[in-house]
This record gives C-alpha cells, sequence and structure tokens, in this order.
C-alpha cells in the first residue's frame, strides 16, 4: 500500500455512520495522520490550464486548512448528509472530505463558517455531552444534527442560527462534492456528456405527459437516423 | 506562427488588425483570402479548440468540479482565459451614480467567441431606424439593405441554425435546420404561446448539418461553451483565423498588448506599437491600414490613448465621440421548478449548447412605459452536475411533496439523496436581454492615475441605466412570472425582483455586449467613423468590433459585428485595389 493509500484509508475507512459509534467510543486513533494530505489537489491536470491557473493551484494544493479534528468531524458530518443507500455509496466513498480540504484553500470565503461552526457544534456537544462532537456517542451526534438540519423547526430559536448556517452549508458543500463524482453522476442518473443525436423526446416520455411535437417541427427540425 | 518577433524596420504589411475576435477575425479572413498582406495582433495566447477545448470532460475531472474562478468565470471547463478581472490589468470607475460598468475581456485567439451564446441574430429594418420611431438616440447611417448581403453570406459561411417565420423585425436568414425542443421547452412553448408570447426556433451558429470538409456536424454534448474540437460551432479562431493563417498571408503575433496606433504628419496611421507580453519589451508594426477589433472598449482605450499633436484629443478624435454612447443589453433573470417536471424518466437532453426555442420581442411600445424590447432566453432540464449542483436545497425539498410524502425542509440522510434525484431536471430558467438606449453621458475615458502593468494607462467607465431600462426589467419581470405561473412553476430565483433592486435589472456590461464607443455617422461632428467604419479625420482607420454600433438592438451583437466587419473588410479590398487607401 502506498503512502497516499494508506493515508486515504486511515482517514476515510471505516466512517460510515454505522461505524461511527464503535469508532468514538475508542478514543484514541491518532497516529500517521497528522500531515493530511491534500488528496484530490494531488492529482494533476490533463486538461487545458492557462499558466497563470496553474500557478494559483500550485500554490494552493499543499495547503492544508483543517486539523485533524476537524477533518473527522466533516467526515461524520458528510456521511450523516449522503449515507450509503441501495443506490450508491457515502460521501466518504465519495472522497467528499477531501474535496472540502481542497475547496477551502480554493475559495477561502468557505473557511470561516467551517471552522466557526465547527467550533459551535463542539461547543455545544462539550455543553451537553462534556465531548467535542467527533468524540460523542452516535446517538447524541444525531440528537444534536437534529437540532440543526431543520430550518422551519428553529426558526424561532435565534441560539441555533449559526448551527443552522453551518449545517445548510454543509450539506449543500456535501452535495455538491458528491453529486460531481462518478459514484454520484450516476446516482442522480446523468447521462449526458456523450456524442448523440438529438431526435427529440423520446415518444414514450411525450406520450406520458400528453405533449407532441408539431406538424411544422416534425417537418423542419433536425432529424437523424 | 505564433511568437514572430518584428522589429521597427519589419516589413510593411496591407493591414495590421488589433484583436482575433469575431470583428478582428473576420478581417483577417476576408484580407487575406483577398491575397493582402496581414499581421493579426492578439493580446493572448494561441488557442485552437481542437487541441485546447475541454469539450466532455467529467465534473470529477476538475478538482473544484467546474466551479468558476477569476481567470474561468463561467467554470473550470469553459472555453475562454479571462474574464471580469485580469490580473494586472485593472479598470476603474468614476463613481458617480450607483451603477458600476462590469467588463469581461478575453485574451486569447479567437476572443469571447470561443465561449459564447452562439445567438446569432440579425438586427431587423427598425433597428437601424430607432430615432425615426421614437425619437431616442440615433439613426444608423445605414439600413438593413445595406447590411442584408452580408448577413446571407455570413449564414452559408458560418452556419447557423433557425426557422423562417416571417418576422418584420426578426428577419428570416438562410438556415440550418433547428433541433426539436426539449421537454421543458415544450412546456414553455405552451405556456407562452398560451398568453400570446411567441416562441420560435432559436437561431444558433451551431452546425445541425455539416457545411464543409474543415467543420464536423454538431453532436449534441450542449458544451458550446467550452469550444468545440470538431468545430461544429462558431468560434472566430477555429472557423475564421485558423483558415485564414493556412492562405500564408497573415502573421499572427500572440501575447502583443497594443498600446498605440502610430501616425505620420499627414495624420494617417503607420501601424501599431505594442507590448510583447513574454519579454515586456516594446515593438512595432506598420500596415498601410489599422483595423482595430480589439472590443469595443478595448478598441476606444487604443484612440484615447494615441496622442499626437496631430491627434491632441486621441487618434482620430476630433469629435470627442470616442468612447462615449457606451451601451451593454439589458438583463434581468428569473427561473423556478415545475412539479410535473418531478421524477423525471432519465433520458440524454442535452442537445446544442443553449436553448432551442426562444420568443423575440412582441410588442408595441407604443403602449408600454419604455422604449425598445427584449428578447427571451430560456434555459432548464439535465444538465450536468456541477459545483452548486442544487445548492439551497432546503428551500425547496420542503415545500413540495416527493413521492406523495410532505417533508420537512433541509434533512439529510437516505431521504435526502430521494429529494435530490426527485428534483433533478425539473429547473427552468428564463432571462431577459434587451435594448438599452445609447447616451453620451455613458462613456469610458482614461482613468489620468492608473496604469496597467505594460504601463498603459486604463480605462475608467461611468455608466448608468434610466427609468427607460429600469421599467423594461420590470415588464420582463412581469411577463417571466406570467409565464412561471401558466407552467404551474414555482419561482425559485428573482421572485424578489423590485424596486429594490431595479427588478434584477444587472449591472451595465454584466450581459457582455459591449458596443457604441467608436460609433458610426454621417455628422462627423457625432461620430468617429463613416458609413464604412473608416474614420473620418484617417482614410485608413477602420473599426470592426462593437465600437461602430450606434444602437444595438434587442439582439445578440454578434452577427452584426461579422456582418459589419464582413462589409467594412470588402470595402478595405476594394478601395486599396482602386489606390484610395
Amino acid at each position: 500500500m502506498d503512502r497516499r493509500e494508506s493515508i486515504k484509508s486511515i482517514i476515510i475507512g471505516g466512517l460510515t455512520i454505522s461505524a461511527l459509534a464503535e469508532a468514538c467510543n475508542a478514543p484514541d486513533k491518532k497516529g500517521a495522520a497528522t500531515d493530511h494530505p491534500n488528496v484530490l489537489a494531488r492529482r494533476t491536470f490533463d486538461f487545458n490550464r492557462m499558466p497563470e491557473e496553474l500557478e494559483h493551484f500550485n500554490r494552493i494544493k499543499d495547503l492544508i486548512f483543517f486539523n485533524e479534528a476537524e477533518m473527522a468531524t466533516i467526515t461524520i458530518l458528510a456521511d450523516i448528509i449522503i449515507p450509503r443507500d441501495n443506490v450508491s455509496g457515502s460521501a466518504t466513498d465519495a472522497q467528499v472530505p477531501e474535496f472540502f480540504q481542497f475547496i477551502v484553500n480554493d475559495m477561502p470565503e468557505h473557511q470561516a463558517p467551517l471552522r466557526d461552526g465547527i467550533k459551535w457544534l463542539d461547543d455545544q456537544c462539550m455543553n451537553r455531552y462534556k465531548r467535542p462532537f467527533k468524540d460523542c456517542r452516535g446517538y447524541e451526534q444525531m440528537e444534536i444534527v437534529d437540532l440543526i438540519a431543520w430550518p422551519d423547526r428553529v426558526k424561532d430559536k435565534p441560539k441555533l442560527a449559526p448551527g443552522v448556517a453551518f449545517f445548510n452549508l454543509m450539506r449543500n458543500l456535501t452535495a455538491t462534492a458528491f453529486y460531481t463524482t462518478e459514484i454520484g453522476v450516476k446516482d442522480i442518473g446523468y447521462i449526458g456528456n456523450t456524442p448523440n443525436q438529438w431526435n427529440g423526446v423520446p415518444d414514450d416520455v411525450l406520450a406520458h405527459y400528453k405533449l407532441a411535437y408539431s406538424e411544422r417541427e416534425l417537418k423542419e427540425c433536425a432529424h437523424y437516423s | 506562427m505564433g511568437d514572430l518577433q518584428i522589429k521597427k524596420e519589419s516589413k510593411k504589411y496591407d493591414a495590421v488588425i488589433v484583436g482575433s475576435g469575431a470583428g478582428g477575425g473576420m478581417a483577417a479572413y476576408v484580407l487575406a483570402n483577398a491575397g493582402l498582406k496581414v499581421c493579426l495582433l492578439e493580446a493572448g495566447p494561441m488557442f485552437d479548440p481542437k487541441k485546447d477545448s475541454n469539450q466532455l470532460r467529467n465534473p470529477w475531472e476538475s478538482p473544484r468540479r467546474g466551479a468558476g474562478t477569476r481567470f474561468r468565470p463561467f467554470g473550470d471547463f469553459d472555453g475562454c482565459y479571462w474574464g471580469w478581472e485580469i490580473d494586472g490589468e485593472p479598470y476603474t470607475q468614476t463613481g458617480k451614480g450607483p451603477w458600476k460598468w462590469e467588463w469581461w475581456r478575453a485574451r486569447m485567439l479567437g476572443g469571447r467567441t470561443n465561449h459564447w451564446g452562439r445567438i446569432s441574430l440579425r438586427f431587423g429594418p427598425k433597428d437601424f431606424k430607432r430615432k425615426s420611431i421614437d425619437g431616442l438616440g440615433d439613426d444608423w447611417p445605414i439600413g438593413y439593405d445595406d447590411i442584408k448581403p452580408y448577413y446571407d453570406k455570413i449564414d452559408r459561411l458560418l452556419g447557423v441554425f433557425g426557422s423562417n417565420e416571417g418576422l418584420e423585425n426578426d428577419p428570416d436568414g438562410i438556415f440550418l435546420p433547428p433541433p426539436k425542443p426539449r421537454l421543458h421547452e415544450l412546456f414553455i412553448k405552451r405556456a407562452a404561446t398560451g398568453i400570446g408570447i411567441p416562441v420560435i426556433p432559436s437561431r444558433l451558429s451551431i452546425l445541425t448539418k455539416q457545411i464543409n470538409a474543415e467543420r464536423g456536424q454538431c453532436f449534441f454534448c450542449s458544451q458550446c461553451g467550452r469550444s468545440c474540437k470538431v468545430y461544429g460551432d462558431f468560434s472566430s479562431s477555429s472557423c475564421l483565423v485558423i483558415p485564414s493563417l493556412k492562405t500564408g498571408n497573415v502573421d499572427l503575433i500572440t501575447n502583443a498588448m497594443a498600446r498605440e496606433i502610430l501616425c505620420d504628419k499627414e495624420g494617417l496611421a503607420t501601424g501599431v506599437s505594442y507590448v510583447n507580453k513574454t519579454d515586456m519589451k516594446e515593438y512595432q508594426v506598420s500596415g498601410r491600414t489599422v483595423i482595430l477589433a480589439a472590443s469595443a472598449c478595448e478598441s476606444a482605450r487604443l484612440l484615447l490613448n494615441s496622442k499626437s499633436p496631430r491627434y491632441p484629443n486621441g487618434f482620430a478624435n476630433g469629435s470627442g465621440v470616442a468612447g462615449k454612447y457606451l451601451h451593454d443589453s439589458t438583463g434581468a433573470d428569473m427561473g423556478g421548478i415545475i412539479p410535473e417536471l418531478f421524477d423525471r424518466k432519465r433520458y440524454n437532453e442535452d442537445g446544442v449548447g443553449g436553448m432551442h426555442i426562444y420568443s423575440p420581442w412582441w410588442l408595441d411600445n407604443k403602449k408600454l412605459d419604455f422604449p425598445r424590447g427584449y428578447h427571451i432566453e430560456y434555459g432548464g432540464g439535465f444538465g450536468m452536475p456541477l459545483y452548486g449542483f442544487y445548492w439551497g436545497i432546503e428551500e425547496l425539498n420542503g415545500a413540495y411533496k416527493i413521492n406523495g410524502k410532505q417533508k420537512e425542509a433541509g434533512g439529510y440522510g437516505i431521504s435526502l439523496k430521494e429529494d435530490y434525484r426527485y428534483l433533478f431536471g425539473s429547473h427552468i430558467g428564463m432571462a431577459g436581454r434587451g435594448e438599452s438606449i445609447a447616451r453620451e453621458d455613458n462613456y469610458c475615458e482614461i482613468d489620468p492615475k492608473v496604469v496597467d502593468k505594460y504601463g498603459i494607462p486604463v480605462l475608467r467607465f461611468n455608466t448608468s441605466y434610466t427609468d427607460y431600462e429600469i421599467n423594461q426589467a420590470k415588464h420582463m419581470s412581469e411577463t417571466f412570472s406570467e409565464i412561471l405561473h401558466a407552467m404551474g412553476a414555482i419561482i425559485t430565483y428573482g421572485k424578489d425582483n423590485g424596486p429594490k433592486n431595479n427588478y434584477g435589472l444587472h449591472n451595465p456590461g454584466n450581459i457582455i455586449h459591449e458596443a457604441g464607443t467608436v460609433r458610426m455617422g454621417n455628422d462627423r461632428k457625432r461620430s468617429v467613423l463613416n458609413k464604412w467604419s473608416q474614420a473620418h479625420e484617417c482614410k485608413n482607420l477602420f473599426c470592426v468590433d462593437g465600437g461602430p454600433f450606434v444602437s444595438q438592438a434587442d439582439k445578440n451583437i454578434t452577427w452584426t459585428i461579422l456582418a459589419l466587419s464582413m462589409r467594412t473588410s470588402e470595402y478595405i479590398v476594394d478601395q486599396m485595389k482602386k489606390q484610395n487607401i
């Protein structure tokens, strides 16, 4: 196993929700992962770039913003947001946590809201459970997540507003990261991005919506056989 | 090709062209094919879509998942280098009033035509004579009949699909067959025509049929914005400049940032000085004619920066008009989701890069509180997931029943994954693109205090909108609401358009149709160019970008830039033959 692979297995391995309760009960899992690499940024571009773009990329690709504890928190939350189901894998299966580590250096505007949000979450957990979020038991984590994951429930509780805003950002970034991977694209069912010939909406779909092309459209529009 | 270095005493070209976008590319193409020797200056690097396009890349190939950057504001795979900002090349604003000019600049062979929307609309007969109709702005010194033969020629040369509708002010053309509407477009068509808004096939310069051996037919990936590897759509790089290089009559100098137009004592243009961005040294290239095609604002900047005893007010700018009458299309947007399209059957509906249908302007301004019209562009459907995919799901997934169940907004987990699947492909968007009035007090000028990293003084902008444009944007918003309502859609963006945000009217410049700064006219005191886009004061200086436009209609300007550039270029060939220049 090369270094990259071994680090990947430590950071990603086993952090599905079901495994989390267990992991959280094993207090000392530190070790080789202290210098968490920016895995996504280590990929080389093989598509068209200006020199200025490459320079920017090379400047940020080795930056590590989130520490190990923050990454553990992001990983747990990402897998709560996008768990494995009978259609597709989980956020960690799609390397969503690694996306967070990269994107905050590419889009620094996400740094403070994410770091402050994790801090807010940990403070809440310290008050309630005497442990930071990542070290809480699974049911405790879900209890706190349920406080901030449903914006309409807490509209009249301004104290929770920072947590709601943080979880909204986590949800949106996690979904962006997940649905733009091969796993996510397959899940959502986007089947374009390939050479084809457009002959219009399939007949069964037209029939389903009780629609039809006009005679003029059928006569004048492009048709390919 | 590419890095040719030219010393001051180099050969004299028949023409030096500044800029390789639509206008400059067309000029190079016409002149080179007429056997004239051309030097083409481009401020950016070489770009050949065949090799350099990011077409068919998947979202995960970009570490930022296709998100825009300041290098590529329209996304990581987009086909345009730079955009609203360029490192080391600032521009400033006078700061009078609330509006800011937003200036898009491309730096690459072919300019912004590598990524543009390919919307290729002819101006109609009324569009050249607006002052005669409503008393505002000015009439052009030419009419539709003057430009029609050139529209016909570029339709054949470059290819455009569409349908002949016999509309008075949206002239028919020589069209390739249009693609059939997509599902959401059939919904839009039914809803809009039901409330009296016409919907017709869009007119895009994309090859639904092959037109020559050099260019392939569209293969429906919807990614024209990335530029096309088979040259299946029109870009100046693929369709004009690269073919013109093959004539052997064009020397292309890339990374050449033009500084000044040079002239002799009589005031004739003798060439152009430029900074080679690679070695930061200055070079001069000389020609019998100089043709500006650097973009409306960059061409005005060149004129204003070219001061001499003969032209103390800027080159050929005795009128003081250079830089004035700057205008853009108006723009406002709205969108929503159509519950009828929830939980759609999946299939490939990428289609061409852009809409298959659109709405040309359909009303009579005499009955409205604003002059000039707008057209409506439509978007939607299954798009490639990219950065920002269903961002804001918490605003959507509590608002509708999903698979028959009313859920709470937000959430997480397996239920959330179900929501994304359920909603995918149900979005539609509408964008109005209208005509603003070109005004003398909307201008760019040289900022006396700021230079770019090449030491060239930069532009300072002073632009604003009036009630005419704001009322037009209000009308757009009302129309979009009506169409969305007729479709049973729920509005997700643009719903807050109102007096506080000028009904969603974008800043001038934001629609990227800059025009008017080097305008043509019969009165040399009120225009820089004559009806041939030839400077009144200097017979061998021409401008062929958006600069010459007196007004820009409610139509995207590229097709007219191309037609005018072809007309001017043929005029130059003719005048050179007659030894008038």
